[in-house]
C-alpha cells in the first residue's frame, strides 16, 4: 500500500504544526520521520492514520483520496507512544479487540490471537493484564493488537521512546525483521537519529512543520541538505567563516568551495564532523616529514590539544584553535589515538577531509 | 476458633449467604469491617501506650477530636435511632408501615431519587466527556456553571423552578394546556432533585477522564470501533468506579434533599411528600416518635451509603495507583518471561 501526502497543512490555534508537507511513500518501505519535538512528525503520523484531519491537503492510498475517510475505516495499524493498552482487558482481549468489533467468529479470533502472541514472543501470557507486563512486553502487545486487523499500513509513534537502552536495541532489530516478513508499509516517528538510521529504509527529517530532507540513511548522513539537518544529526564543529572566489575561509584556512565562484565576499557557516578531520602532531614531526609536509601543503589549521576523552572505541580529542577563540573536536579510533599518544598541550595541525559549507539564504543577507 | 467457624457456617447456610459471602463487594465490606476493628484495636493500644509515654498536647488533640465528632455526629445520629425505637421495634414498624402517607412518602423518595440519579448519570457522562476530551471556547465557563447547583441555595433553586414551570410561570400556561403539571407534582420533584444533585456525577468523572486520557479511546477507533463500542468497551469500564462513586453520592443527596423539594412539592400528604418532608410534617404535628421512625430510615440509608462510599473509594484508590504504576513502569523491563526476542 503506497501512501501519498499532498500539500498537507495543520495548525493548532496559532501553532503551525505542518506547513504544506508533501511526501510519497512507496509500498513496502520502512520510513522514519525524524525531528525534534514540535517538528510536526507526530501530527503527520496522526493525519495519515485519520486521528486528526488536515486543514488543507490530501492523503492518498494507492492513488485513491482517503482524506475524508474515518480512522475506523482506514485499516491502519497504529502503535501509540505509551502503547494505550486497554488496561481493564487481558492481553488476549487487547489483541482480539479489533476483530471483536468487526464481529469475527470466535474460533478465528482465538487462532489469530494465538498466532500473534507467538509472533511477538508472548506465548502463554494471554491471560495477563497490561499492568503485569514489562515495558517491552507491553510494546509488543500494542504491536500485536495493531497487526491483528491485518492493516495495510503500520504507523508507530515513538515506538521505543519509553524503553531502556538494551530492550530498545533488541526490539528495533526485531521490528526490522517483522517488517521484512510481513511486507507492509511502515512509518515510525522518532527523535533518535541512531534509531532512524539503523531501522529505516528511508529517513525524512522534519523541522517546524516542514520536511528538511528525505533520503536513504547514508544520503542524509553524508549529504545533509540544510544546516538544520547538519545540526540535528549532531556532533559537529561549527564555525562562522566567509566564502569568496570559489573558496571558503575557515580561520584563514582556505577550503575549495566551487559552488560560490563570485568575487563578493559573503558570510558562511562551515561544518566539520569530528571523524572527518585528520590530526597530526607538528611539534615533534621532522620538518621534512609527512606531518610537516601535510601541514604546509594542505589546508590545515594549527591547534593545541586541550584534553582527551575516551568513549568506547573512539577517543575524542578536544583542541583549541591557535588564537584560543574556538574549541573543536576530533574523533580518532582509540587504538590510533593510543599509538600516537597525544598529550594535552601538544601542538597539532588539523586537516579536514570533508567540509560542508552553508550560505545563509540571500534574502537574509544585509 | 473451630466453634466460631461452625457457627458462622450454619448462619451462612441458614440465610443462604454462602454465595454472597464470596462475592467481591461483600468481601470488600467484610475486609473493611476487619480493618476497622484492627484500627480500633491499634488505636486503643496506642492510647494506652500514649498514656504512659504521654505527650499532653497529643492527648488533648485526640480528646478534642473525639469530643467534637461525638457531640456533633455520633450522639445526634444515635439519638435518632434511640428515639425511633423508644417504644420498641413493633411501634417503629407500625409508624412506618401502617401510615399510608408515610408509606407513600417512602415510595415517592424511592422513585424520585433513582430517576433524578439516572438523569444525572447520563448528563454527567456526556458533560464529562465533552469537557475532558474537547477544547472549545467557553469550556472553563461551562465547568464553573456545573457548580452553580452547589453554590445556590436549594430554596432559590426551587423558587426558580416555580417561576419557570408554575401556573403563572414562563412555561406553566403552555404546559397547562397539555394537561401537564410540573409544580406541586412528581415531575417538579424530579426536576428539583436533579438540579441540586447535578454536579455530583460530572465532578467525579472529569478528573478521572482527564487522568486516563484519550489514547485508549483513539486506539479503539483506529482498531475499527464505532462510538458506542468505544463507550461501552473502553470508556465505561475505565470510569466505572468513579461513576459509581458519583451515583452513590448523588443518590444520598437526592434521598435527603429538603429545600428545593419543599418549595416545588406543595407538601400534599400522600401525594407530593417525600421522606424528608414527611419527617418534618410529622414533627410539626407533634408526632415525634413517627417522625423519628422515618428519620431513622433516612439515617439508615445514609449509613448504607457511607459503607458503599468507603468500598468504592478503596477501589478508586487502587485503580489510580495502578494507573501511576503503569506510567512509572513504562521503562521497566522484566526479562524473566517472554523477553527473548532472538
Amino acid at each position: 500500500m503506497s501512501i501519498g501526502v499532498h500539500g498537507v497543512s495543520k495548525s493548532f490555534g496559532t501553532f503551525q504544526a505542518l506547513e504544506n508537507v508533501s511526501l510519497d511513500i512507496p509500498h513496502g518501505t520502512l520510513l522514519a520521520l525524524l525531528g525534534p519535538s514540535g517538528s510536526g512528525k507526530t501530527t503527520l503520523l496522526r493525519i495519515i492514520a485519520g486521528l486528526e484531519g488536515p486543514d488543507a491537503g490530501r492523503i492518498e492510498e494507492d492513488g485513491q483520496d482517503i482524506t475524508n475517510r474515518h480512522a475506523r475505516q482506514r485499516e491502519v495499524g497504529f502503535v501509540f507512544q505509551h502503547y494505550a493498552l486497554f488496561r481493564h482487558m487481558s492481553v488476549f482481549e487487547n489483541i482480539a479487540f479489533g476483530m471483536r468489533v468487526r464481529k469475527a467468529p470466535a474460533a478465528e479470533i482465538t487462532s489469530r490471537v494465538e498466532e500473534l502472541l507467538h509472533l511477538v514472543r508472548l506465548d502463554g501470557l494471554g491471560a495477563r493484564k497490561p499492568a503485569q507486563l514489562s515495558g517491552g512486553q507491553r510494546q509488543r502487545v500494542a504491536l500485536a493488537r495493531a497487526l491483528a486487523i491485518r492493516p495495510r499500513i503500520l504507523l508507530l509513534d515513538e515506538p521505543f521512546g519509553a524503553l531502556d537502552a538494551k530492550v530498545r536495541v533488541e526490539l528495533r532489530q526485531w521490528l526490522r525483521r517483522l517488517h521484512d516478513e510481513i511486507g507492509m508499509t511502515s512509518i515510525f516517528v522518532t527523535h533518535d537519529q541512531e534509531e532512524a538510521f539503523e531501522l529505516a529504509d528511508e529517513v525524512v527529517v522534519m523541522n517546524h512543520g516542514r520536511i528538511e530532507q528525505r533520503g536513504k540513511p547514508d544520503e542524509v548522513f553524508d549529504k545533509p541538505a540544510t544546516p538544520f539537518v547538519m545540526d540535528f544529526l549532531g556532533n559537529v564543529n561549527l564555525f562562522h567563516g566567509r566564502v569568496e572566489n570559489g573558496r571558503a575561509f575557515w580561520h584563514g584556512v582556505p577550503i575549495d568551495y566551487p559552488d560560490y565562484p563570485h568575487a563578493q565576499s559573503r558570510p558562511a557557516r562551515v561544518y566539520l564532523r569530528p571523524h572527518e578531520l585528520d590530526i597530526a602532531r607538528t611539534g615533534t614531526a621532522a620538518p621534512g616529514g609527512l606531518g610537516g609536509a601535510l601541514a604546509a601543503a594542505a589546508q590545515s589549521l594549527p591547534a593545541t590539544v586541550v584534553r582527551l576523552t575516551r568513549t568506547g572505541a573512539m577517543t575524542r580529542i578536544t583542541c583549541q584553535t591557535g588564537d584560543a577563540s574556538h574549541e573543536l573536536h576530533v574523533d580518532l579510533p582509540s587504538a590510533v589515538a593510543r599509538e600516537i599518544a597525544f598529550q594535552p598541550g601538544d601542538s597539532v595541525a588539523i586537516t579536514p577531509r570533508h567540509v560542508r559549507v552553508f550560505l545563509p539564504d540571500p534574502e537574509y543577507v544585509i | 476458633m473451630a466453634s466460631n467457624s461452625r457457627w458462622k457456617k450454619s448462619l451462612l447456610n441458614f440465610f443462604h449467604l454462602e454465595h454472597y459471602w464470596k462475592h467481591p463487594l461483600f468481601s470488600a465490606v467484610r475486609r473493611t469491617g476487619q480493618r476497622l476493628a484492627r484500627g480500633l484495636r491499634q488505636w486503643s493500644h496506642s492510647l494506652s501506650k500514649a498514656a504512659t509515654a504521654t505527650r499532653l498536647s497529643e492527648l488533648l488533640l485526640i480528646a478534642a477530636a473525639v469530643a467534637s465528632i461525638g457531640l456533633l455526629i455520633v450522639v445526634p445520629l444515635a439519638s435518632v435511632f434511640v428515639a425511633a425505637f423508644a417504644n420498641g421495634p413493633r411501634a417503629w414498624w407500625e409508624a412506618i408501615a401502617h401510615d399510608p402517607d408515610t408509606r407513600h412518602a417512602i415510595w415517592l423518595s424511592l422513585t424520585v431519587a433513582p430517576v433524578a440519579v439516572a438523569f444525572n448519570t447520563i448528563f454527567g457522562i456526556a458533560a464529562a466527556w465533552l469537557v475532558a476530551r474537547f477544547r472549545f471556547p467557553g469550556r472553563t465557563l461551562l465547568v464553573s456553571l456545573f457548580d452553580v447547583p452547589f453554590s445556590v441555595s436549594p430554596v432559590v433553586a426551587g423558587l426558580a423552578l416555580v417561576l419557570i414551570f408554575g401556573r403563572q410561570g414562563l412555561f406553566g400556561p403552555t404546559l397547562a394546556t397539555f394537561g401537564a403539571k410540573v409544580i406541586f407534582a412528581w415531575p417538579g420533584l424530579v426536576l428539583a432533585t436533579t438540579f441540586v444533585t447535578l454536579p455530583m456525577v460530572v465532578r467525579e468523572l472529569i478528573p478521572v477522564m482527564e487522568a486516563i486520557g484519550p489514547e485508549e479511546e483513539l486506539a479503539a477507533v483506529s482498531l475499527g470501533a464505532n462510538g458506542w463500542q468505544v463507550f461501552w468497551r473502553i470508556t465505561l469500564p475505565n470510569i466505572r468506579w468513579a461513576l459509581l462513586h458519583g451515583i452513590v453520592l448523588a443518590n444520598a443527596r437526592a434521598m435527603g434533599e429538603f429545600g428545593a423539594v419543599y418549595v416545588v412539592s406543595g407538601h400534599i400528604a400522600g401525594a407530593t411528600d417525600t421522606m424528608p418532608l414527611r419527617v418534618e410534617k410529622l414533627f410539626q404535628e407533634y408526632r415525634t416518635p413517627a417522625s423519628m421512625a422515618v428519620a431513622s430510615v433516612l439515617a439508615g440509608l445514609a449509613l448504607v451509603t457511607l459503607v458503599a462510599k468507603v468500598v468504592i473509594e478503596r477501589q478508586l484508590e487502587a485503580e489510580s495507583k495502578e494507573l501511576e504504576a503503569a506510567r512509572a513502569s513504562d521503562a521497566g523491563t522484566d526479562p524473566t518471561t517472554g523477553g527473548d526476542l532472538s
